[in-house]
C-alpha cells in the first residue's frame, strides 16, 4: 500500500492526539505527578516546557455540552446554589468538582489551578472558588483588558513579571524545573502549530471553502490543549495540506453546494451543534469566517512578544480592534451575511454583541441575525427561533445575490 | 380570463391567520382563529377563509405558509419566513413604509423594508417574553380584562403607572401589588402599554429607524399600545386596516407573484 492510502486524515490524527493528551494527564496523575486545571488561554508554553500535565475544564464543559450532559450538570450546580446566570462551563465544572464523576467526560482532579483572565474575567472567581473548595493553590496571570489597539511596554512588563513568578511557583509546587532551552523550543513548536492552524483555517477564503466551517469547532481542541507539541504541529500541517489540495481542485468537504457564506460570531452552541449546523447546511450555508477557532494561535518573535500575544486574544482586545478583526475576516472570506450567537454564558461576548452586530452591519452592509443560545446549557436555545432567523437571513442573502447578478 | 386565487396562511404561536387573494390585489376572504401551531387553528382558519371568500380549496392556485408553524402545513407550495411576508404585506398597503414593527404572540420584530417591498434587515426580541403579545395576555388576565378592552381603559388613564420590571413574571407581581394598593386600573393598563412600547422601541432603534414607520401584528389592534409606541418613538406610526393578517396578506401576494412568474 502506498503512504497516501495508509495516511489517516488529519481530523482523525487530531482527534487521536486530543485523546492521547488527555490520557497522558491521567497517566501522570496515576504516577503521582502534580496535575493542574488550566484556563484555555493560559500560556501553555510554560507547562509544556516544564513537562507539567494540565487539563482544561473549558474543553470538558464543551465536550459535556456536546454529548448531552450539559443540562444535568448545570442543574446539579444550580442545586448546589450556583446561579443559572453563571457560565455553563463553570457550572459543569462545579458540578464535576462536587460529584467527582461525569458520564460524558472526566478529567483528573487537580493539585493546582492555572488561571488566565485574557479570555474571561469571571473565570477568576470560578477558579478562586475551586481553590477554596479544594484547598489547592491558584496561580493567576492577570492580563489587563486592552483599552488601546496595542499592548504597550508597561503591560508587557506587568505580564512578564507574572509569567516569571508563575514559573517560580510551579517549580515549587511540582518540583519540576524550567529549562530555558526547552522553553525556546516549545515556543518554536507552538508557533509552528499556530502558523499551520492559521494556514488551514485561511483556506476558508477560497471559493468554495474546502471544508465545512463547523469542522473548526471540532479541530480546534488540539490548538488549544496541545499546540506546543511536535505531533500537533505535524497534524495541523497535514490538515492545512489537505485543505490546500482540496482548494486547488475546487473541492470541499462541505456537503452540498456552498450557496451562501457566513461569519459565525461566538462560541458554538455545543448542546445543539448538530441542529445549528444542519439548519445552515441544508440551506447551502457554509461557515467561512469565525474569530473563535483561529483565536487559539499565537505568533511572536521573543518572550516579550509572547506576553503581548496573550494580551491580543479576542476577549482581551479593545472593541475597535475586535470589530476590525471581524470586518476584515468577513471581507477577506467573502461572506454574504453573519450569524451572531448571543451566548448567555459569556458575559463579555454577549455584553457587547448587539453593538458588535450593529457596527459590523454598518461597516460591511451585510445582513446579520442574532440568536439566543448558550455554549453548553441547552435550555437557552429554541430551534424554532433559530430556524426563523436563519430562513429570513437566507431570503435576504438570496435577494442580495439577485441584485448582484442584475448589477 | 378566469380569476386566480392565492392563499397565505400565517400560523403563529397563538393564532392562525388565513387570507385569500383574488388576482393578486383583492382580498376575497380572511379568517383569524385564536389557536396557533399544533392546534386545529390552521385548518379552521383555512376553512373559514374559504367560506368567507365563497370558494373551495380546489380553486386556490398557490399557497404560501409562513409563521412559526409554516413547516407543518403540508399543503403549502412555498414556505417563507414571516419576516419576508410582513415586508411584502406592509409594502402592498403602504408602499413608502421603510420600517415595520410587528408584535406577535411570542415575539416582536423590527423589520427594514426595501423600497421594492423586500426584507432588507431585521432584529427580533431575545429569549424574554417582555414586549410581546403574550406579555399583554398575562397582564390582561391579572386585571380581569379581555385584551380587547385594554385600549379603551388606556384611553381613560390619567397618571400612567411605571411598570419597572421587564420580566413578565416580575411585572405580573408588580401589577398585582399595584392592584392591592388600589391603583386605578386604567393607569395600570397605560403603564403596561408603555412597558411594551419601551421594549419595542428599543428593538426598533437597534435596527435603526427609517421613516415612515408602520406597525402590524395582533397588538397593533390595541390603539393604546400603538399610541404608547408612537410616544416612545416620537414619530407617527401607521397601522394597516388589517394588522393581524399582514403576514398572511404578504404570503398570499408571494404566492400570486410566484404563480405569475410560472405562467
Amino acid at each position: 500500500m502506498s503512504d497516501s492510502i495508509e495516511k489517516k486524515p488529519a481530523k482523525i490524527v487530531l482527534r487521536e492526539l486530543q485523546n492521547k493528551i488527555a490520557e497522558e494527564a491521567w497517566e501522570a496523575k496515576k504516577r503521582g505527578e502534580k496535575v493542574g486545571w488550566c484556563a484555555s488561554n493560559f500560556p501553555q508554553e510554560i507547562t509544556t516546557a516544564m513537562g507539567i500535565p494540565v487539563v482544561y475544564p473549558e474543553n470538558m464543559g464543551a465536550a459535556v455540552g456536546a454529548k448531552g450532559g450539559g443540562q444535568r450538570m448545570c442543574e446539579y450546580a444550580e442545586g448546589m446554589g450556583y446561579s443559572g446566570d453563571l457560565c455553563s462551563y463553570s457550572r459543569i465544572n462545579f458540578a464535576y468538582a462536587d460529584l467527582k464523576k461525569c458520564e460524558e467526560m472526566e478529567i483528573p482532579f487537580p493539585d493546582f489551578l492555572l488561571c488566565c483572565n485574557n479570555i474571561c474575567n469571571c473565570m477568576i472567581k470560578w477558579y478562586e472558588n475551586l481553590a477554596l473548595e479544594m484547598n489547592i493553590p491558584l496561580l493567576l496571570i492577570d492580563i489587563p483588558h486592552l483599552d488601546e489597539r496595542t499592548c504597550d511596554e508597561d503591560r508587557i512588563r506587568y505580564i512578564r513579571a507574572q509569567f516569571d513568578d508563575c514559573i517560580r511557583q510551579l517549580e515549587e509546587i511540582t518540583g519540576k524545573k524550567m529549562d530555558l532551552e526547552k522553553l525556546k523550543s516549545v515556543m518554536e513548536v507552538s508557533q509552528r502549530s499556530s502558523r499551520a492552524w492559521l494556514r488551514a483555517v485561511g483556506y476558508m477564503a477560497s471559493t468554495p471553502s474546502p471544508f465545512s466551517g463547523f469542522d473548526i469547532f471540532n479541530n480546534m481542541a488540539v490548538a488549544n490543549v496541545g499546540r506546543g507539541t511536535i505531533e500537533a504541529a505535524e497534524a495541523f500541517e497535514q490538515l492545512a495540506d489537505e485543505y490546500e489540495a482540496l482548494a486547488a481542485k475546487g473541492e470541499s468537504t462541505f456537503k452540498g453546494e456552498e450557496k451562501y457564506r457566513i461569519l459565525f460570531e461566538g462560541i458554538a452552541c455545543w448542546a445543539h451543534l448538530k441542529y445549528t449546523y444542519k439548519a445552515l447546511q441544508t440551506r447551502g450555508i457554509n461557515l467561512t469566517a469565525t474569530i473563535y477557532g483561529p483565536a487559539f494561535s499565537f505568533l511572536y518573535g521573543n518572550l516579550d512578544e509572547l506576553m503581548a500575544a496573550y494580551a491580543y486574544v479576542p476577549n482581551s482586545n479593545c472593541f475597535e480592534r475586535e470589530l476590525e478583526l471581524r470586518v476584515n475576516d468577513a471581507l477577506k472570506n467573502k461572506v454574504d451575511g453573519a450569524i451572531f450567537h448571543m451566548n448567555r454564558s459569556c458575559k463579555h461576548w454577549s455584553g457587547n454583541l448587539y453593538e458588535m452586530e450593529r457596527r459590523f452591519r454598518e461597516q460591511t452592509g451585510l445582513p446579520t441575525i442574532v440568536f439566543d443560545g448558550d455554549q453548553s446549557d441547552p435550555r437557552c436555545f429554541s430551534e424554532a427561533q433559530y430556524e426563523t432567523r436563519v430562513e429570513a437571513l437566507v431570503e435576504i442573502m438570496e435577494e442580495n445575490k439577485k441584485k448582484e447578478v442584475k448589477a | 380570463m378566469a380569476d386566480v386565487y392565492t392563499m397565505g396562511i400565517d400560523i403563529g404561536s397563538t393564532a392562525s391567520k388565513c387570507l385569500i387573494l383574488k388576482n393578486g390585489t383583492d382580498i376575497s376572504g380572511y379568517a383569524v382563529i385564536g389557536a396557533g401551531t399544533g392546534t386545529s387553528g390552521p385548518k379552521r382558519s383555512v376553512e373559514q377563509a374559504l367560506s368567507n371568500a365563497g370558494i373551495t380549496i380546489n380553486e386556490i392556485s398557490g399557497i404560501t405558509a409562513t409563521g412559526y408553524g409554516r413547516n407543518t402545513f403540508s399543503e403549502a407550495d412555498w414556505i417563507v419566513s414571516e419576516l419576508s411576508c410582513h415586508a411584502i404585506g406592509i409594502h402592498a398597503v403602504f408602499p413608502d413604509v421603510r420600517t415595520l414593527i410587528d408584535i406577535g404572540g411570542q415575539d416582536a420584530k423590527a423589520i427594514r423594508v426595501s423600497t421594492t417591498g423586500k426584507l432588507e434587515n431585521f432584529v427580533m426580541n431575545d429569549k424574554c417574553a417582555a414586549g410581546t403579545g403574550r406579555f399583554l395576555d398575562v397582564m390582561a388576565r391579572v386585571l380581569e380584562l379581555d385584551v380587547s378592552e385594554l385600549a379603551e381603559r388606556d384611553a381613560m388613564a390619567e397618571n400612567v403607572v411605571n411598570i419597572s420590571s421587564t420580566c413578565t413574571v416580575f411585572a405580573e407581581s408588580e401589577v398585582i401589588s399595584q392592584l392591592s394598593n388600589n391603583v386605578n386600573i386604567c393607569d395600570l393598563v397605560a403603564g403596561i402599554h408603555r412597558s411594551v412600547a419601551v421594549r419595542t422601541a428599543g428593538l426598533a432603534k437597534r435596527l435603526g429607524i427609517v421613516e415612515p414607520v408602520a406597525m402590524s401584528g395582533g397588538v397593533a389592534l390595541n390603539s393604546g399600545a400603538a399610541r404608547a409606541l408612537e410616544r416612545e418613538l416620537g414619530i407617527p406610526v401607521r397601522i394597516p386596516p388589517l394588522p393581524q393578517i399582514n403576514g398572511a396578506y404578504g404570503a398570499a401576494i408571494y404566492a400570486w407573484e410566484h404563480r405569475k412568474q410560472e405562467r
